[in-house]
């Protein structure tokens, strides 16, 4: 028993570390498992801040308005013309750019406003499908805005943008406004 | 000058050194350490996401919070009526989302809401509950959708 006890004294005192890379081998092994790397991706949108009582809503002209009716077979009006989901992208672009030529589209781009109105039974999918091509709509615009400066596209303009502290004036000129209309009571 | 070189290099050693083989492993491991998020949250309601093109990144994960929207999942695959989650438990009274999204607001004043609302909801109690966010006054809002298969 003593003699035992002397032989594991002479031994030297290490923990043994070849087994080191397979115990972070087994923990790597589990958080590459429970990792999930995807990105969330969607539609961004910023609701408008609730409305005070007191105050009115400023006035917008009629003409400005580009009005998108969604109903609750997911069929599209717009400007009270029946329309299809495919022809949305270029009736915003056409209303936007139109720079008060047509007396139907909008004065002027800053000016221009998108309004979605959806019934209260209309798939959500029709409506993610017309909010998308709205914004692909805008998504070209900015685009081809940013080539007429001389950028491959509208993000390398961000870039530049946001790199230089400067204003970003594609946005200044046309911007992004959609609204979404509240369906009405019934 | 050549050969002679080769002839070198045979009398060595022909084993990759291991003893950093540890630190390596241990270098992966912190990194997938730092980016698990182990804390996931079991979805009540069936959230199919529409498919969309106009898709924006969020980067920023701890902004975010999540919201789904969808039919309940009942036993045996069946499919109950549409009910609004957030975090853990599905939401019975609509005017709780207020509640809950301005204490989330609070914690982080730059919360982004990801909408996930399945493809089949109507918009009548989507459009609710973005009044309630607007009453919150969590104002940026994500409709999550997945990117589309070209066709």
């Amino acid at each position: 028993m003593a003699g035992l006890l002397k032989k594991r004294q002479r031994e030297g005192g290490e923990i043994p570390t070849a087994s080191m890379a397979d115990i972070a081998f087994l923990l790597l092994i589990f958080f590459l498992v429970t990792t999930t790397i995807d990105v969330d991706t969607g539609i961004g949108m910023v609701l408008p801040p609730k409305l005070e009582e007191d105050i009115d809503p400023p006035p917008i002209k009629e003409r400005n308005v580009l009005k998108i009716l969604v109903n609750e077979t997911g069929l599209v009006l717009v400007e009270d013309q029946p329309s299809s989901i495919r022809l949305i992208r270029d009736e915003v672009k056409k209303h936007v750019l139109n720079e008060g030529v047509d007396p139907r589209y909008a004065e002027a781009a800053s000016k221009a406003l998108i309004s979605i109105k959806t019934a209260r039974e209309t798939p959500y999918d029709s409506y993610v499908g017309v909010l998308d091509e709205v914004w692909m709509a805008y998504f070209e615009m900015w685009d081809s805005e940013a080539r007429k400066l001389g950028f491959l596209d509208y993000a390398a303009y961000v870039n530049s943008v946001s790199s230089q502290d400067a204003e970003n004036q594609i946005r200044e000129k046309i911007k992004a406004a959609i609204s979404i209309a509240e369906p009405d009571k019934q | 000058m050549a050969s002679s070189h080769f002839k070198k290099k045979t009398s060595t050693k022909q084993e990759i050194p291991t003893a950093s083989l540890p630190d390596i492993i241990f270098m992966l491991l912190i990194f997938f350490m730092v980016t698990t998020v182990l804390r996931e949250t079991t979805v009540q309601v069936r959230t199919m996401l529409p498919q969309a093109e106009a898709l924006t990144k969020i980067d920023q994960k701890r902004l975010v919070s999540y919201v789904y929207i969808g039919p309940k999942k009942l036993d045996g695959n069946r499919l109950g009526e549409t009910g609004v989650q957030i975090d853990d438990a599905v939401v019975e009274d609509l005017g709780d989302v207020r509640t809950i999204m301005y204490r989330k607001l609070i914690e982080q004043p730059k919360l982004i809401v990801s909408l996930k609302v399945d493809q089949t909801s109507e918009m009548g109690i989507v459009l609710d509950v973005q009044q309630e966010f607007r009453e919150a006054g969590t104002l940026r809002i994500n409709y999550s959708s997945k990117r589309e298969l070209p066709s």
